[in-house]
C-alpha cells in the first residue's frame, strides 16, 4: 500500500520538480541575474550602475523617444485596432473571414520585415513609385525616417492585437445590453457611445497596455527607420552601445534593459489600476447581438475598409516583392531589368545569408519542438494542478515575454558572458544561447493555447486512464498529449513563425557563425543592400504565409482562439 | 397605450420556421401570457413584436400603426416598447438611476424632470434609496425590479416581458408575480408576458397564447385553457391532461355527448354541433377519475407506480384493456398501491377534443 503511494507521489513530485527547474532556469534565473548587475555590479551592492546611467544625457533623450512612440503607436494601433474590430464584430459587411486573416497578417510578419516593406514603398528607390512615375529624385529623404513613420508603424504593426483583444470583448458582449438600449429608445450610433465602448473599456485598455509594451520593446521598426534618423530609443540605444564596446558596456547596457522594463510595467500597472476602477463584468451568456445593417452605406464602408487593408498589408508587400526583383538601388523595375538574382544571391551564393536561413530553421524548430514538449506537462499542472502555487508559475512564463526582448537578451548576455560554473562550458558568442533566449521568450506561446486546449478536455478521460491503472507518466503520454496535441502543436508552429524572423534578440546575442535571418536582413539593409533584404524578407514571408495556411489544417481541432487570424 | 396585432406571422431562420403563421390580437390593456415548451418560438416571437428581428412574412401592428411587415421594419428604438429581459440585461457601468434614466437622456429629457420621473419609477418598483447603487451590488429581484422601473419611465404603449422570474427563487418568484399583477392594474399597461411555468400564466394573464413548433396553439383564458383545451397538445401541456380515445355515440345535446371511454359509457362536454364519430379523443384531468363503487360502471387498470408526495400519492396506472395508455390519480395518503395490484376506476367527467383546426 505504502509503495504504491509512494510510487504514484514520486511521480508526481518528479514532474513538479522539472517543471520547477525550468521555470528557475528560464526565467527566474535570467531576471535576477539582471536585477543584480544593476544594483550590485561586481557582487558589492553600489548605485554606480544607476548613478552612470542616470546622469548620461543619451539615457534621457532616448527614454523620451522611447516613451513618445510608445505612447503615440500605442493610441494610433488603439484607434485602428478598435475601430475595425467595431465594424467587424458589430455591423453587417461581408467577407469577414478574408478580413480578419488580411488585418491580422501584419502581426505575424516581422516589424523589420514591416519597416523594410513601408521604406521600399517610399523611398525614392521606390520601384512601385517608379512605375507610377511618382518617385521623387534619387537622394531626396525617404519620409519614414522620422517620430512619425516609426509611430505610423508601430500602429499598423499593433494595431492587430488591440483588434483581437476587442474584438473577443465585443464577442462576449450579451445582445440583451444593446437590445435594452434601443428598446430605450436610442439609436446605433448612441448605443455605441453610451453602452457598447463604456463597456468594452476594460478590453481596450487591456489591448493599450499590451500594445504599449510592444511598442516601447520593438528594436525593428525604430531600427529600420530610427537609426538612419539618428532617432535613438532604449533598444536601439541598447543595440548600438553593444556594437560599439562590446561587453565593456554590459553593464550601462543591464541598466538601459531595466530601464525599458520598468516603463513597460509601469503600463501595464497604469492598465491595473484604471481598470480596476471599472470592472464590468459581464455575467450572463448570450447570443452576440444582430449585426447592424448598414444599409446604403454598407458599400462604401466595405470599400474603405479594402482599401485600408491594401494601404497597410498589400501595397507595402507589393513594394517589398518590386524591390526584392530589381538588381540594384534605384533601377526601375520593367520587363528587362526584372531578375530573380536576388534571391539567387541570398539562398546560394551568399555565406552568411545562406547560414542565417540554416541557422534560423534549426533554431525556430528546436524551440518549437522544446516549447510543445515542455507545455504539456506545464500546462497540465496550470490546468489540471491543485497547487496553489501554479498562478505563480504561470506569470513567471510570461515574464520573459511580457517583458521587451531586448531585457532579456541582456539577461542572457550576463549569465553567459563567462563560461557556466562546474562544467566550464561556454554558450557565449556561440548559437546556444540565442536557442536559449529564444526558449525562454517563446515558450508562453504554446503554453497559452496548450492550457485552453486542457480547459476543453473532459478530465473524466484522464481519469478513466488512473482507474485502469496508469501512472501520471503514461497517462501523460498515451491520454493527454494526444489530446492536447493539436492546440500546443499549433502553439508550437506559431512560436516557429515568430522565431523565423527574430531580430531583437539576435541582434544582440549573434556571432560570427551563429547569424539568424533577422541579423543579416538589417545588416544588408545597413550596407544599403535592400535588394537583398527584400528577397529574404519576401521568402520569409512566404514562409510564414504557407505556414498559416497549413496551422489552418489544424483548426477543427483546436479551440477557439488559439490562431489569431482565424475568424 | 395601445393594442397588438399580429397577423399571419412567420420568421424564418435559414430553412426553420421559429415562428409560422401566428396571428393574435392584445387587447389595448390586457395583459396576455405566452406560454409553450422550451424551444417553441416564444423568444423569437417577443423579438419580432420589440423589432429586434425582421419577420418573413405577415404584419404587425402597434396600435394603428403597422411596425413591421415583409418588406420593411420601424427600428426598436421607435417603437415605443418596453422590454424586461430574463437575465435583467442591466448596463454594469451605469448606476440604477443611470439605468433607470437612460431612455430619458437618450430622449434628451429636461434634467430635473427626468430625476423626477427616476425616483417616481423607482419608487414604484419599491427601490427608493437604491439610486446610486450599481446593479453589481443588488439581489437577483432587485436587479429584477430596476429592470421594470427602466422600461416603465419611457411610458411605453406595450411592455414585454422574457421569462422575467425565470432566474429566481420560489419566494421572490411569488411576491414579483404580486408586483407585477399590482403594477398592471395600477398602470393599465399592454403587456405580452413570456414564461413556461403555467401556475404564473393562470395567475397573472387575462388570456394565454400557448405555442407549440412555433405555431400558435389555442388562444383562450386561462379557465377555458384547462376546461376546453382545443387540441391534443394544449390538452397534454395544460396541468398534465390524460388524452384518451374515445367513439362518440350521439350527437351534442346542450353541450354534452355520450361517449365510450376504455368500455366505459361517459357523458363529457364538447362544442355546440358535434356529430357521432369513431376515432375521437376526450381529455380528463386527475379529479375526473374515481375509485368505481362495486356494480358501477368502470374499468380495470393496473397500478405502474406509486410516488409519495407529501400528503398525498400520485398513483399511476395503465387500463388493463389498453397497457400503452397512462393514467394518473392523485389520492389522499392512506391506502396502499403496490404496483402490479388492480384498481378498478370510474371516469366521471371530461371534455370532447375537437377535431381541426382551433377555434
Ligand atoms: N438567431 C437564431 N438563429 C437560428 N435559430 C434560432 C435563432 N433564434 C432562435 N432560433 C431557433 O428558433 C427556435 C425557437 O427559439 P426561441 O428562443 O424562440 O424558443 P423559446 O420558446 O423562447 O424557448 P425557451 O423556453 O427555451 O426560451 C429554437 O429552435 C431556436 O434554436
Ligand atoms: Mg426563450
Amino acid at each position: 500500500m505504502t509503495a504504491r503511494v509512494k510510487e504514484s507521489r514520486g511521480q508526481e513530485m518528479a514532474l513538479t520538480a522539472a517543471v520547477a527547474v525550468v521555470i528557475v532556469l528560464l526565467s527566474l534565473l535570467p531576471m535576477l541575474r539582471l536585477l543584480k548587475e544593476v544594483v550590485a555590479p561586481g557582487g558589492v551592492v553600489s548605485d554606480t550602475a544607476i548613478r552612470l546611467g542616470l546622469s548620461s544625457s543619451a539615457t534621457w533623450v532616448a527614454t523620451w523617444h522611447t516613451l513618445v512612440v510608445g505612447i503615440f503607436g500605442t493610441l494610433l494601433a488603439v484607434v485602428l485596432g478598435t475601430f475595425v474590430a467595431l465594424l467587424v464584430t458589430l455591423t453587417d459587411i461581408r467577407g469577414r473571414g478574408v478580413l480578419v486573416l488580411c488585418y491580422v497578417m501584419p502581426l505575424m510578419i516581422a516589424p523589420q520585415v514591416t519597416a523594410l516593406a513601408w521604406l521600399q514603398l517610399f523611398g525614392p528607390a521606390s520601384p512601385f513609385l517608379k512605375l507610377l512615375g511618382l518617385a521623387p529624385p534619387l537622394g531626396t529623404r525617404n519620409p519614414l525616417y522620422s517620430t512619425e513613420g516609426i509611430i505610423l508603424l508601430l500602429g499598423v504593426q499593433y494595431g492587430p492585437l488591440v483588434f483581437l483583444l476587442v474584438r473577443a470583448g465585443l464577442r462576449k458582449l450579451p445582445r440583451e445590453l444593446v437590445e435594452a438600449a434601443r428598446a430605450g429608445g436610442a439609436g446605433w450610433f448612441t448605443v455605441l457611445r453610451t453602452v457598447v465602448l463604456p463597456l468594452m473599456t476594460p478590453s481596450i485598455m487591456a489591448a493599450a497596455a499590451l500594445a504599449f509594451v510592444s511598442c516601447v520593446g520593438n528594436f525593428g521598426i525604430p531600427a529600420f527607420l530610427g537609426i538612419p534618423a539618428n532617432y535613438l530609443v532604449l533598444p536601439t540605444l541598447i543595440y548600438q552601445k553593444l556594437a560599439g564596446g562590446g561587453p565593456a558596456v554590459l553593464g550601462e547596457a543591464a541598466f538601459l534593459s531595466v530601464l525599458i522594463g520598468v516603463i513597460a510595467m509601469a503600463g501595464i500597472v497604469t492598465q491595473e489600476i484604471m481598470s480596476r476602477r471599472r470592472d464590468y463584468r459581464i455575467s450572463s451568456t448570450s447570443l452576440p447581438a444582430e449585426p447592424y445593417e448598414l444599409g446604403r452605406w454598407r458599400l462604401p464602408v466595405e470599400a474603405g475598409i479594402w482599401l485600408l487593408i491594401v494601404l497597410i498589408l498589400v501595397l507595402p508587400l507589393f513594394g517589398l516583392v518590386l524591390t526584392s526583383l530589381v538588381p540594384g538601388y534605384g533601377i526601375a523595375l520593367s520587363s528587362a531589368t526584372a531578375t530573380l538574382d536576388n534571391y539567387r544571391f541570398v539562398l546560394f551564393e551568399h555565406a552568411g545569408s545562406r547560414r542565417a536561413f540554416f541557422n534560423s530553421f534549426a533554431l525556430s524548430i528546436a524551440a518549437a519542438v522544446f516549447a510543445v514538449l515542455v507545455a504539456v506537462p506545464v500546462g497540465y499542472l496550470i490546468a489540471w494542478g491543485k497547487q496553489r502555487w501554479v498562478r505563480l508559475v504561470n506569470l513567471l512564463i510570461e515574464l520573459p515575454y511580457a517583458l521587451p526582448g531586448v531585457v532579456l537578451a541582456i539577461a542572457a548576455l550576463l549569465m553567459f558572458l563567462r563560461p557556466i560554473p562546474f562544467t566550464g562550458i561556454q554558450l557565449y558568442n556561440t548559437i546556444w544561447i540565442i536557442l536559449y533566449a529564444y526558449l525562454a521568450r517563446f515558450l508562453v506561446l504554446a503554453l497559452r493555447p496548450t492550457v485552453s486546449g486542457y480547459h476543453q478536455i473532459d478530465r473524466a478521460l484522464e481519469e478513466a486512464a488512473q482507474v485502469a491503472g496508469a501512472g501520471l507518466f503514461t497517462r501523460l503520454r498515451t491520454i493527454v498529449f494526444p489530446l492536447v496535441a493539436p492546440a500546443a502543436i499549433a502553439g508550437g508552429l506559431l512560436i516557429f513563425m515568430t522565431a523565423l524572423s527574430e531580430l531583437t534578440v539576435s541582434a544582440l546575442l549573434w556571432s560570427s557563425g551563429s547569424e539568424t535571418i533577422g541579423v543579416v536582413m538589417f545588416s544588408f539593409e545597413q550596407g544599403g543592400d535592400s535588394n537583398y533584404a527584400a528577397a529574404m524578407s519576401a521568402i520569409t514571408v512566404a514562409i510564414t504565409f504557407v505556414l498559416m495556411l497549413v496551422t489552418n489544417l489544424l483548426a477543427p481541432y483546436l479551440p477557439s482562439g488559439v490562431l489569431p487570424w482565424r475568424d | 397605450m395601445a393594442g397588438l396585432t399580429i397577423s399571419n406571422v412567420t420568421k424564418t431562420f435559414g430553412d426553420y420556421d421559429a415562428v409560422k403563421d401566428v396571428s393574435l390580437d392584445v387587447r389595448d390593456g390586457e395583459f396576455l401570457a405566452v406560454l409553450g415548451p422550451s424551444g417553441c418560438g416564444k423568444t423569437t416571437l417577443l423579438r419580432v413584436v420589440a423589432g429586434f428581428e425582421k419577420i418573413s412574412s405577415g404584419q404587425i401592428r402597434i396600435g394603428s400603426d403597422v411596425v413591421s411587415n415583409a418588406s420593411g421594419s420601424v427600428p426598436p428604438e421607435k417603437r415605443r416598447v418596453g422590454i424586461v429581459f430574463q437575465n435583467y440585461a442591466l448596463w454594469p457601468h451605469m448606476t440604477v438611476a443611470e439605468n433607470v434614466g437612460y431612455s430619458l437622456r437618450v430622449a434628451k429629457v429636461d434634467k430635473a424632470v427626468a430625476r423626477q420621473r427616476v425616483a417616481d419609477a423607482l419608487s414604484l418598483v419599491n427601490l427608493d434609496g437604491l439610486a446610486d447603487r450599481r446593479p453589481a451590488n443588488l439581489s437577483g429581484g432587485q436587479r429584477q425590479r430596476v429592470a421594470l422601473a427602466r422600461c416603465l419611465v419611457a411610458a411605453p404603449s406595450l411592455v414585454l416581458f422574457d421569462e422575467p422570474l425565470a432566474n429566481l427563487d420560489v419566494h421572490l418568484r411569488a411576491s414579483m408575480e404580486d408586483e407585477f399583477a399590482a403594477f398592471h392594474k395600477r398602470t393599465g399597461t399592454t403587456i405580452v408576458y413570456i414564461t413556461h411555468d403555467q401556475a404564473e400564466a393562470m395567475a397573472l394573464a387575462d388570456r394565454i397564447a400557448v405555442m407549440d413548433h412555433g405555431r400558435l396553439a389555442q388562444l383562450a383564458t386561462p379557465r377555458d385553457l384547462y376546461r376546453e383545451p382545443a387540441n391534443e397538445m394544449v390538452a397534454s401541456f395544460i396541468a398534465q391532461g390524460i388524452v384518451l380515445p374515445a367513439k362518440i355515440m350521439s350527437a351534442e345535446q346542450g353541450g354534452h355527448v355520450r361517449a365510450e371511454v376504455l368500455g366505459q359509457e361517459v357523458v363529457v362536454r364538447c362544442r355546440p354541433g358535434e356529430q357521432p364519430r369513431a376515432d375521437a379523443k376526450i381529455c380528463i384531468r386527475p379529479p375526473d377519475l374515481e375509485i368505481a363503487g362495486k356494480g358501477e360502471a368502470g374499468f380495470d387498470a393496473t397500478v405502474t407506480r406509486a410516488i409519495y408526495k407529501g400528503g398525498a400519492v400520485r398513483v399511476e396506472l395503465s387500463p388493463v384493456l389498453q397497457p400503452d395508455l397512462h393514467l394518473h390519480v392523485e389520492r389522499p395518503e392512506p391506502g396502499s398501491f403496490e404496483p402490479g395490484s388492480q384498481i378498478r376506476l370510474k371516469i366521471t367527467s371530461g371534455w370532447l377534443i375537437p377535431n381541426g383546426k382551433p377555434a
